[in-house]
């Protein structure tokens, strides 16, 4: 279980901070698939008053980054979008671990 | 004061000044219509939503201003969306307002319910779904900012039934937005700008699109003059320069003369205003101006370096960059290179033999361009009598020349010129048809008919779908498959079924004066002009070769 889940993530992540409502999400992964961009993960939480979300989109560092990025600055509900090097990546592979938390469901 | 949802929609349209609106009413804008009932707003009953649609689009194209279609829930809004499709393509300012099934019953699978905000997401610029009466009176001027600021595009306003009826105070109107300003361009990326023109010994203008919107037409005639450089037009630029202007070289691309093809081939700078390098512009983008450094100017910064990666790129209005630029142009005759002479010249022969009884397309074109005012609008539909009036026709005024570009929609053409034609009733509006296209919304006609639109119907009548026959007979062995109709409508039987006037130039007498006639006639009119079945539309770069590689009208090439 954990050995295949433990691949080493590869990418950089898009930080977005956007307008919280139901659909945001269509949005953005909407372009996505309508751009033929790849999107290797997301994570997403609502930050401050509920109002606002910020989003994480894991991509590949490629050619297509820059149109990826300024098609997303487009989106009327994208409110900032910048590009994170630094993060740590291994919160993807951890993700389905780290959700069950302490407590052991399987 | 109470009003409810539908009210304050249309309470809205007046405020942001909407005379007229084009769709169809069924059971979720029932309340929308009920609202509109009491409003001197002209409503036009489409007979179709895509219909509507499109009658939007010719009222937002040939004014430059938002226009706004109605339809319901359901097959209403999928109706509706190859008509947003291709305003989104064209950057075309509609605002699409479509019922919804109520609240409760979202996502219960309802009668008539669909997905309308998901199914519209990568078709519009931006698209709402209203959760509460309220929000109306914030969506609704913001959707007229967001069509017609920056890029201009379609907006998509879903408005559930329950939404329409809920009823809320509203005690003051919110006021129309302004547009938002075009971004002005870096004084640096100007200076290099200008640097490069002045330093070129080739330059050509590549203009869209863009220059229609921006109302460039005249900056860049300016450009033009002052430093020398011929300009060519994609089909959704043309008319941006008159035909006729000393240093316009015609169309660019897979239908282009070969020799405007040739001069962005031997170009050592493009400067390309308000395009986004489309195939059927640059045909194989690689091979696209070898020899050329780029300078690209957008409104868009997402179209900068997208399908071409250029030397300069500067986001900036096309009126706000031009202005910067022009005082650094340096007047220079370039008289090596204007005396190659890439202007179009008017010698130019048919694209085949035409044998008697039918109708040479150039001719044709000619012919209508004399009959016609010379401040008639021209809409077509998709194909190639469409490529031929790209070619011909002397397009003299900006938003003249309306015509369905980046998605290539048949059936555009006719509820195009009544958009056209409502939009400016004093001005006479020719469609120029297949007659395949023709069918595929040929129940406009009955709003041509009621309100008596001036509105020419033409078709070029050639039996076929011509441009796939055309491609079958260049590049499939001559495997003519579904493209020929062995089914001729009888279209002036069908003019008259609706009952408008129509002329049969096969039949006539006297056809060049049958035409005349019928093109001076106040009201509407359907005419049938035959055309060979054989006829091709030439030169053709080769789908997905480079614009060199091009078939035919040798003759073309001066």
């Amino acid at each position: 279980m954990q050995t295949k889940n433990a691949k080493t993530m590869e990418g950089i992540v898009i930080e977005l901070e956007v307008n919280n409502h139901a659909g945001v999400m269509s949005h953005v992964a909407g372009l996505f698939s309508r751009r033929g961009f790849n999107l290797e993960g997301i994570l997403c939480g609502s930050i401050g008053d509920g109002s606002k979300s910020r989003m994480y989109l894991l991509v590949r560092d490629d050619e297509k980054l820059e149109q990826i990025i300024k098609q997303l600055r487009k989106l009327y509900d994208v409110v900032s979008v910048s590009v994170r090097r630094d993060y740590d990546l291994a919160l993807y592979s951890r993700i389905h671990e780290d959700n069950k938390g302490t407590k052991n469901f399987t | 004061m109470k009003y409810s949802g539908a009210e304050i929609i249309i309470k809205l349209l007046e405020i942001h000044g909407i005379k007229i609106v084009e769709g169809i009413p069924g059971g979720a804008n029932l309340p929308l219509y009920n609202a509109l009932y009491k409003s001197g707003i002209r409503h036009i009953l489409a007979r179709h939503e895509q219909g509507a649609g499109f009658m939007a689009q010719g009222m937002a194209r040939s004014t430059g201003l938002p226009a706004v279609c109605f339809a319901t829930s359901g097959p209403g809004a999928t109706n509706l969306i190859t008509a947003i499709a291709d305003a989104k393509l064209d950057s075309v300012p509609v605002i699409a307002i479509t019922g919804q099934v109520s609240s409760s019953l979202i996502g219960t699978d309802a009668f008539q319910e669909v997905d309308t905000y998901g199914m519209t997401i990568p078709i519009t610029k931006h698209n709402f779904l209203v959760k509460k009466a309220e929000e109306l009176l914030s969506v609704i001027p913001e959707s007229f900012r967001l069509a017609a600021s920056g890029r201009p595009g379609p907006v998509l306003i879903d408005v559930p039934k329950d939404v329409q009826l809920e009823k809320i105070e509203v005690s003051e109107w919110p006021s129309v937005l302004a547009v938002d300003k075009p971004p002005a361009p870096d004084d640096k990326v100007v200076r290099e700008a200008a640097m490069a023109i002045n330093a070129s010994e080739r330059p050509v203008l590549y203009i869209g699109g863009g220059a229609i919107s921006a109302g460039a037409g005249p900056l860049i005639s300016d450009l033009a003059l002052k430093a020398s450089i011929p300009v060519s037009s994609t089909l959704m630029g043309i008319g941006a320069l008159a035909s006729g202007h000393p240093l316009y070289a015609g169309m660019i691309g897979m239908h282009a003369r070969r020799k405007t093809n040739e001069m962005f081939r031997e170009a050592d700078l493009i400067i390309a205003l308000g395009v986004r390098f489309d195939d059927r512009a640059t045909g194989k983008v690689d091979e696209f101006c070898p020899r050329a450094r780029i300078i690209h100017v957008d409104i868009d910064g997402a179209e900068l370096n997208k399908n071409k990666r250029v030397d300069i790129s500067v986001i900036s209005g096309l009126a706000e960059f031009l202005n910067d630029i022009l005082p650094l142009i340096e007047r220079n005759d370039r008289r090596e290179w204007i005396d190659k002479n890439f202007g179009v010249c008017d010698e130019t022969p048919e694209p085949g033999n035409v044998e008697p009884g039918y109708f040479g397309p150039k001719r044709l074109l000619n012919l209508i361009a004399r009959y016609l005012p010379g401040d008639a609008i021209i809409t077509t539909d998709v194909g190639q009598h469409q490529m031929w009036t790209a070619q011909y026709y002397p397009v003299k005024i900006p938003r003249t020349l309306l015509t369905s570009s980046g998605l290539g929609t048949m059936g555009f053409g006719m509820p195009a010129a009544i958009g056209a034609a409502l939009a400016y009733p004093e001005r006479t509006v020719a469609a120029i048809c297949g007659d395949g296209s023709i069918l595929m919304n040929i129940q406009e006609l009955a709003v041509i008919s009621e309100e008596r639109l001036n509105v020419k119907v033409i078709i070029f009548n050639n039996g076929h779908l011509g441009l796939v026959r055309q491609q079958q007979e260049l590049f499939y062995g001559k495997n003519y498959i579904a493209s020929g109709f062995s089914c001729r409508p009888d279209f002036c039987l069908i003019a008259r079924g609706f009952g408008i006037k129509s002329y049969d130039l096969g039949s006539a007498d006297d056809p060049e004066g049958e035409l005349e006639k019928a093109l001076a006639e106040p009201g509407p009119c359907v005419i049938n002009a035959p055309i060979m079945g054989s006829m091709n539309v030439y030169p053709m770069v080769v789908p997905g070769g480079g614009n060199h590689e091009m078939i035919g009208g040798e003759g073309n090439a001066d």
